[in-house]
């Protein structure tokens, strides 16, 4: 009754992806001034991409790219009063958790091409993993601000992935937008799929950019999620009908449009 | 053959799965799209006087038996409402999807108000929303907690418009039938029902409610004999087009709500459950039911159960 044929690629839901899981914090890692990765006691059934929503009760609920499924692994940056309160969480401390919902990344076989711009790189570290461990080649474009933003470089090049950093300001790396040094590695590596995460503006220019070159790509995009479940609207990329908690976050070129 | 074709008031609509509303109609992209997944018509969010952000998250959990929520009544206002249920009919005219205003207010005086701008977009039919369970702190109880207050707001929208009015009613009242009957003398042209059924979930980890409202409205599965009761007893104290919402998850539920006189069927946390293709599948379903048990046309199953 449950299993629906599937509109522009919703899937029916998983059984138990609903109801919200405890969780403990086992540990508690600082990536830099902003960031931390909180590894929690237990494990879901999530591919790279997809997301939870998690729930501190008294605090809100917010999204977060699933940043490791087993051990469960969250990549937190303190950029409002829910990431502040999850910064305070020490190991032994409970967390409620939703999901995995959302359409996770679809592995291609070949030479990936990564990208991720900011907290962007939330997923694509559990992602290059998984390819990496499938026998194919990744290469990470990794952008920040400074060379301080940059997040997760040296896990991803001991994961075995190429990488290429890009900071605005020039502190670390090339200077100047990530999307510089995707131009040079589609040119280099001429990779068989584009997945990147990050900020709408980048996830535009990486669109445009796969387009151009014939590439296909997967974009992970962000938003206002509030229910999580499809239902009340507020994720849609505007004027699209798409809806980034159900339909995406990942979706296809163009998925964004 | 099987014919799906609902006559609901002045609307030929192609099957009688409407999109309720509250779910995917926040945009015009989104009701379009709800069309192409097989609606027969489709119900855009509520929306009052001024945009409103609604309740902070969590507002939704699926708690096992249904679904609970407090979204709040997020809406863009009326005035931003009216362009965009504008735009919402250039896309589903050319589908031959009818769309349907929702509307609600602190007053009978100001609900006129906000039915006289959405008016201006010329939605086929208005749907007065006098029953949201999640707004009681800034709204006291809702006008369908009483027959006057309901027939109160019902007669000053009558009164300030000229397109049909549908009332959506609350499952939570000791005589629905008894409201039914008032709103209809008031001049309500059809009823929607039910609304959300008031609940509360706790987490019992936490010591918590889920929701930051504490309370929501239940749907889904644990609303659905709710629902049906509310339609079998509207059927037997008017006689009016009854769209009948509540817990509509297949086409065996649909035929269910006809059999309790429903003309039409409202479909919201199915988009949940079974993604957007629920309301198109619904109806196919509820074709195959049709096909299968014999009934040539929704006119020979409405009202069975009353016999």
């Amino acid at each position: 009754m449950m299993k629906g044929a599937g509109c522009k690629m919703q899937d029916a839901v998983a059984p138990d992806a609903h109801l919200h899981r405890v969780f403990t914090v086992a540990e508690v890692r600082v990536e830099n001034a902003r960031t931390r990765t909180l590894v929690l006691g237990g494990s879901l059934p999530a591919r790279p991409g997809q997301f939870v929503m998690v729930w501190l009760p008294g605090v809100g609920e917010k999204p977060y790219s699933v940043a490791g499924a087993a051990p469960l692994t969250l990549l937190v940056a303190d950029v409002g009063p829910f990431s502040h309160a999850l910064h305070q969480l020490a190991p032994g401390d409970r967390v409620w958790v939703r999901g995995p919902l959302g359409q996770g990344f679809r592995l291609v076989a070949g030479r990936a091409l990564l990208v991720g711009g900011g907290y962007g790189v939330a997923p694509l570290l559990f992602l290059a993993r998984q390819v990496i461990a499938q026998g194919g080649a990744v290469e990470v474009c990794l952008g920040a601000r400074t060379a301080e933003e940059v997040l997760l470089a040296d896990e991803f090049a001991a994961a075995g992935a190429g990488v290429r950093i890009t900071t605005e300001d020039g502190s670390g790396g090339a200077p100047g937008l990530v999307t510089t040094a995707v131009e040079a590695a589609i040119a280099g590596c001429r990779p068989d799929v584009v997945y990147a995460c990050g900020p709408v503006p980048m996830l535009e220019a990486v669109d445009r950019l796969c387009v151009e070159h014939d590439l296909p790509c997967q974009l992970s995009w962000e938003a206002h999620i509030r229910c999580g479940l499809g239902l009340c609207g507020s994720c849609e990329r505007p004027g699209t009908g798409w809806l980034v908690c159900r339909d995406g976050p990942v979706g296809p070129a163009g998925s964004g449009r | 053959m099987t014919d799906l074709t609902c006559h609901l008031l002045h609307l030929r609509l192609r099957n009688p799965v409407i999109l309720a509303s509250g779910v995917l109609g926040t945009s015009a992209a989104l009701l379009r799209r709800a069309a192409e997944a097989g609606a027969g018509a489709v119900t855009a969010k509520s929306c009052g006087p001024v945009p409103r952000a609604g309740h902070p998250n969590p507002i939704a959990v699926d708690w096992g038996g249904g679904l609970i929520n407090a979204v709040g009544l997020t809406n863009p206002g009326a005035e931003e409402e009216a362009r965009l249920l504008a735009q919402a009919r250039a896309l589903l005219d050319p589908l031959g999807v009818p769309l349907i205003a929702s509307v609600f207010d602190g007053s009978p005086a100001e609900f006129a108000q906000v039915a006289r701008t959405v008016a201006t977009a010329r939605p086929h039919l208005i749907e007065l929303n006098i029953s949201c369970p999640n707004v009681h702190d800034e709204f006291g109880a809702p006008f369908a907690a009483s027959a006057r207050a309901a027939a109160e707001v019902t007669a000053a929208v009558k009164s300030a418009v000229d397109i049909p009015l549908t009332v959506k009613l609350a499952p939570n009242v000791p005589d629905i039938g008894r409201i039914a009957a008032a709103v209809v003398e008031a001049g309500a042209d059809a009823i929607t029902a039910v609304n959300t059924m008031p609940g509360l979930v706790i987490d019992a980890a936490a010591g918590r409610p889920v929701l930051s409202n504490r309370v929501g409205g239940i749907s889904g599965p644990a609303l659905k004999p709710i629902a049906l009761r509310c339609v079998y007893e509207i059927a037997q104290a008017v006689h009016v087009p009854i769209i009948g919402t509540g817990g509509v998850l297949t086409g065996r539920d649909a035929a269910e709500m006809i059999m309790a006189g429903a003309t039409a069927v409202g479909v919201g946390s199915a988009v949940w459950y079974r993604g957007v293709a629920a309301l198109g599948e619904i109806a196919a379903e509820l074709a195959a039911f049709m096909a299968a048990e014999g009934y040539a046309t929704l006119e020979e199953m409405r009202g069975l159960a009353h016999r």
